[in-house]
Order: structure tokens, then C-alpha cells, then sequence
């Protein structure tokens, strides 16, 4: 809106004062209604998470005897909630990261070389029509509608046969459905990074991929020397948001690994449960647990939140 | 596969003499002989070599996703319960008969229904509106951006202990809110005419930030002079946005629907953790939440199967007039 004010910005403002009664009021008053507009959708976003983290180095005494978002007294404030939690998601944190990270640059790749071959060649655009609307409906289907399919599946494949190597080496044969989950995440992870790195390389400048098609070179050598050196910033978009999706799906995670007493459990898996007893809930551990779970994507997100915010709005 | 990625290494040494190859693929075709040189000119130019590229990618996707589909819907038609395997013998519409008759799925389909509308609804409204305020040239415009759509980069597992913490009965920030507006404790969890209203309300704390970004990505794309146009006009600002910006965002609000929708079918993972079960709180259960209870702590698998199949038509109900709406405008 202040967009079309900027041009003729001392006009409107001489303007403006007249109508309000205050000369200088009129113009800021309106700028402050704005800020605390802003500021009070800032407290809304901001409230659950904030007394979260006051909760989580509360003692038990203090969660209930306390307002939830006010900060814990020196009586009641112990880092104990958060160690205990840390020693319940500590192993669900490697385990996380196992299949997290490889599973997402794959589908990276994956997804660069797919959107590369249906974008960047001359074959006819009939044809690639129905291919990229199966990419694109891949993004939105629920996990639901595969679930059945993947357990038979994944049952049905001798994968911990195939790696009988890595249990002689004394590895749990629960990192079965450790793998099982980077090929899942692959699989359910190419369609969006495919569509994402497909409205980069359609706006891609064309006439230095003709000039080499000119010169003769293959797709193969073009991918090698123009294209893939000149995507990384979409690179850098699409692994964090992969990253992210990732490591923040349960449902997955609950079907393949199922337990959270498995050496393999997921971080996600294991804090679904936590502070969950018979005597009632554990609040403060829960919140510890969720921010020890949430800590790897919050980094990515404070160090990249533009990438991420490209990656989210495409 | 492999073989067309031979085929496709053929090709790749063709093309260094661009012409003559192409005269030398089609004097091979006028031959009737060459499969690769019969694929290009049927799917056009470069069809085999570029499959190199997106032709694995393609069948993973096909077998894991469109696979997957087909399948489910044949173990759909099966009895297939409890251990074992499925027997494909016996195929009738059994399951789809039994859901019609389960009070449970009827319950979790109006559920389902009234979740996507309204969870979509208001969150399309909120991320307008947050659009807007942070259009309005205003400084500090990455800090407010950034912490608006920080919920999103969190997982529904982290988002759904935040809310149980602040819908809790006794000490929750909404219930303390409301009783010193000198309003009665509500029991946001537990009452099952307002769980789905709670619910709704923290997707929307998650979500809103992701409306406001696709809706200021719209809002940066329409041209100043339309603002001035609307001014010079005499429009207050509240008519001008009503009348001449809003519905210039009509792209950005499809686009951000079909995803919030789509989020709001797959809100399993919330639910589950907010009781750390299969079984969500009472009046608060969707067609997924059902679907993974059925399988995997009933293992009712055929009749998870009917249900997924229920929810995937639902999905693409809205999803395939989008798809046909993005063909149309040339963006497939």
C-alpha cells in the first residue's frame, strides 16, 4: 500500500493531518496502530512457544503452582527436565539424522536430474504434460493412500537379508527400517523437489543451453557444465526444505520403525510419547522434549529462512 | 531401463554431428529398424536421451506413488485382517459397504470435512490479512516475516505438545486468557464439541504463515500502478483492497488452499501426538487418524484400505480440477 505513497510521499502526508485532528498524530498514529498490530500477531506466534520454554525448566512444583508463560523463579528452576529428555531423544537424534540427510540430498539430486530431462530438452510438451502432472499430484497425495501397500511391501522385500553385513558388524537389525525410511523419503520426496526444480530451469537463460546444444554437446555434458553449477541456489532451497519435511514426519516413521523402545527410533518417534505417564502428564519434560526435537530444523530455519520461506511459497 | 540408457549413450555420441545424425536417425528409421529413432520422432526430438534423466526418477514415483495407489485399492477389495497376507481371490466391495454402516467413519468423514473448510478458510483470512500489514512498507519487514512463518518449519509433533501445554485445563495460557476476560474454563481437549475447534485454531497458528507468504509473493507481483489508479480514483484503502487487489490474488489464494487443504487432510501426525495415541480425543476424528488406527493397532487392513481410498478421492477431488486449472494456464 505504501508502495503507491513512496512516489508522491509528501502530499499524502500534508494531506493527511488535515483530516485527523492532531497535525503530527494523525500521520503516526496511524503508523503506531500498525506496530501494534504487528506486534500483538507477533505475541500470538509467539506465546506457545515462549511458555514452552519457560515450562521446560520449570520444576513439577512450578509447572502447576506458576503462570504458564511467566519465567521460573530461582525455587523453581531446574535444567533437570531437559536432561532426562535429552537422555531419552539423544539416540532418536542420531537416528533422525541417519535417514534424514542421506534421503534428502538424494531426492535433491534425484529431483535436479528429473526436472533437468522434462524441462531442458525438445521433446514434445504433449507428451511431457501428463508426465509432470504426475509429478505434481505425486506432492499432494496422503500418506494414507500408500500406507497399506508400503508395510506389504517393505515386509514382502528381504532388505535385512541384504544387509546381513551391517548386523554381523553387531549393528542392530532395527536399522532395517532405518534404510527402509531413506528409500520411503526418496520415493515421497522426488515430487516436490522435481516441481521446485522445475519452475527454476524454466526461467533459466536458454540461450546459453541452445548456444551449447549448437556446439553439439550432449544433455548429459550440458546437466555436468551449465546446468548443475548454475543451481545451487535452488540447491540450497530445496535440501533445506526436504530436510526439514523429513525430519518432521511421524507417520513414517510409526509405520516402518513402529516402536519407541527400537534402538532406531526417530527422534519424532520417541517425543510422541514422552511425559506420558499413568500418574498424568509431564509437561515440563514434554516441552523440553520438544525443543531438543525441534532444535535441528529451528537452526536450519534461523540460518536459512529465506531459502526456506522460497522453498514453502513455490 | 537399462536398455534405454544405453540407448540413450548412443545417441549421446550422435549428436556431436547434430544434422547428420538426425539424417542418419531417420534414414535408419525410413529402414523400420531403430527403436530409439522411432520413440523420438513419436515423443519428439530428444525423448531418449532426456529419459536418462527423468525416466528413473519417473518410475520411482510411479511404482511408490500410482503403484502404491492401485494397490491399496485391490487390497481394498480383499477381507485381508489381523496376520498373514492378503488373499486376492475374493474381491467384492465389502469395505466400502462396511464404512457406509460405521457411525465411526461417517463421524470422521463430516470431521474431515469441516476441519479442511475451516481450518482453510480462516487460515487463507489470517494470512491475507498478515499480508497486508507487512506490505504496508514497514520497517523490520524480515524479523515479522521470519517469526510469522517460523511454526511451519516445525514439526506437528514439536506444534502439537505446545498445544496441549496451552489447551491444558488447569494451567493452559487460553484457558488462563479466558478466565481473567471473566469467561468459565473450557476443556479445549477434552469436550468433544470443541476439540475440532482447537485443533483448528493451533493448524492455523502453524499455517498462517505460509498463507501470508504465498499471499505476498502475489501482492509484490501486482503493479504499483493499480494502487495509484485506486487513489487517484478517490477509493479508501479499505475499498481499494476489497475491490481492485483482492481479486487480482485469486491465483495465490487456489494455490494456498489446495496446500492448506491438503495439510489439513494429512493432520494425523498432530493428532496423534497430542495424546501420544491412535486413538484422538473424542470428536476430533478425521478420516486419517481412522485409517492408521484401523491398520495398524485393529489390523484392519482392508478396511484401512477402504478408507484411504475414501480419503485419496477426496484429495483428488481437489486436487485435479487445480491440475486441470494449471494446464489451462500453461503451467504444466
Amino acid at each position: 500500500m505504501n508502495d503507491d505513497t513512496r512516489p508522491d510521499g509528501g502530499t499524502t502526508e500534508a494531506k493527511r493531518p488535515s483530516a485527523t485532528a492532531g497535525a503530527l498524530s494523525g500521520v503516526d498514529g496511524y503508523r503506531v496502530l500498525l506496530y501494534l498490530g504487528l506486534l500483538g500477531v507477533l505475541g500470538f506466534f509467539l506465546v506457545p512457544i515462549e511458555s514452552g520454554l519457560v515450562t521446560s525448566f520449570k520444576t513439577s512444583g512450578g509447572v502447576g503452582g506458576s503462570l504458564p508463560f511467566a519465567p521460573p523463579t530461582s525455587e523453581t528452576f531446574t535444567v533437570e527436565k531437559w536432561r532426562i529428555a535429552f537422555d531419552a531423544l539423544g539416540r532418536g537424534l542420531v537416528n533422525s539424522a541417519l535417514y534424514a540427510i542421506p534421503a534428502t540430498v538424494i531426492s535433491a539430486l534425484l529431483g535436479s536430474l528429473a526436472a533437468y530431462g522434462i524441462t531442458q530438452s525438445s521433446w514434445k510438451p504433449r507428451y511431457k504434460a501428463p508426465v509432470l502432472a504426475l509429478f505434481v499430484a505425486g506432492i499432494f497425495i496422503p500418506y494414507q493412500a500408500v500406507l497399506v501397500p508400503l508395510s506389504q511391501f517393505w515386509s514382502t522385500v528381504p532388505l535385512g537379508e541384504w544387509l546381513g553385513f551391517l548386523w554381523a558388524l553387531g549393528i542392530s537389525d532395527d536399522y532395517t527400517g532405518i534404510v527402509e525410511l531413506v528409500v520411503t523419503h526418496v520415493a515421497y520426496g522426488l515430487p516436490i523437489c522435481t516441481v521446485l526444480f522445475r519452475s527454476y530451469y524454466k526461467n533459466m537463460n536458454e540461450e546459453m543451453i541452445e548456444a551449447a546444444r549448437l556446439d553439439g554437446a550432449s544433455l548429459r555434458r550440458i546437466y555436468r557444465r551449465i546446468v548443475l553449477p548454475l543451481s545451487g541456489p535452488m540447491f540450497a532451497v530445496v535440501l533445506i526444505y526436504q530436510f526439514t519435511q523429513i525430519w518432521n514426519d511421524l507417520l513414517f516413521t510409526l509405520v516402518l520403525v513402529q516402536t519407541e523402545s527400537s534402538p532406531a527410533a526417530p527422534v519424532v518417534l520417541i517425543l510422541a510419547g514422552l511425559g506420558e505417564s499413568l500418574e498424568g502428564q509431564d509437561f515440563a519434560l514434554r516441552m523440553a522434549g520438544a525443543f531438543i526435537a525441534a532444535l535441528p530444523t529451528l537452526a536450519v530455519y534461523i540460518a536459512f529462512g529465506e531459502e526456506f520461506a522460497e522453498g514453502v511459497a513455490t | 531401463m537399462t536398455r534405454n540408457s544405453e540407448t540413450g549413450d548412443d545417441s549421446d555420441d550422435a549428436v556431436p554431428d547434430g544434422g547428420v545424425a538426425e539424417s542418419a536417425a531417420e534414414s535408419r528409421d525410413r529402414g523400420g529398424f531403430s527403436p530409439v529413432a522411432a520413440l523420438n520422432r513419436r515423443f519428439g526430438g530428444d525423448f531418449v536421451e532426456s529419459s536418462q534423466f527423468w525416466l528413473p526418477p519417473f518410475l520411482l514415483v510411479a511404482l511408490f506413488v500410482y503403484g502404491a495407489i492401485a494397490w491399496n485399492f485391490l487390497i481394498s477389495l480383499t477381507d485381508f485382517s489381523g496376520f498373514g497376507t492378503p488373499n486376492y481371490g475374493d474381491l467384492d466391495f465389502e469395505m466400502y459397504a462396511r464404512a457406509l454402516a460405521d457411525g465411526g467413519f461417517i463421524e470422521a468423514a463430516v470431521n474431515t470435512f469441516v476441519l479442511l473448510l475451516g481450518f482453510t478458510l480462516v487460515t487463507l483470512g489470517l494470512g491475507l490479512g498478515l499480508a497486508i500489514l507487512i506490505d504496508r512498507n514497514i520497517r523490520f519487514e524480515n524479523t515479522f516475516r521470519t517469526i510469522y512463518l517460523l511454526p511451519m518449519s516445525l514439526s506437528f509433533v514439536v506444534t502439537a505438545q505446545f498445544w496441549a501445554w496451552m489447551f491444558n485445563f488447569n494451567n493452559g495460557v487460553i484457558n488462563i486468557a479466558i478466565t481473567s476476560l471473566g469467561l468459565g474454563r473450557v476443556d479445549w481437549i477434552g469436550n468433544p464439541d470443541v476439540v475440532l475447534w482447537a485443533v483448528m485454531f493451533a493448524l492455523m497458528w502453524q499455517f498462517a504463515g505460509y498463507a501470508m507468504v504465498v499471499y505476498l509473493a502475489g501482492l509484490r507481483a501486482i503493479p504499483d500502478e493499480h494502487y495509484e489508479a485506486a487513489k487517484v480514483d478517490g477509493a479508501s484503502t479499505v475499498r481499494m483492497y476489497w475491490r481492485v487487489i483482492i481479486p487480482q490474488l485469486k491465483g495465490s489464494s487456489i494455490s494456498a488452499s489446495v496446500v492448506l487443504m491438503v495439510f489439513a487432510l494429512k493432520a494425523f501426525d498432530f493428532l496423534y501426538s497430542l495424546v501420544g495415541g491412535y486413538r484422538p480425543p473424542n470428536g476430533a476424528d478425521i478420516l486419517a487418524t481412522k485409517m492408521v488406527r484401523e491398520a495398524y493397532a485393529n489390523l484392519n487392513w482392508a478396511y484401512a484400505s477402504a478408507i484411504a481410498i475414501t480419503l485419496f478421492l477426496m484429495t483428488l477431488g481437489i486436487v485435479g480440477p487445480y491440475l486441470y486449472y494449471q494446464y489451462n494456464r500453461g503451467n504444466l
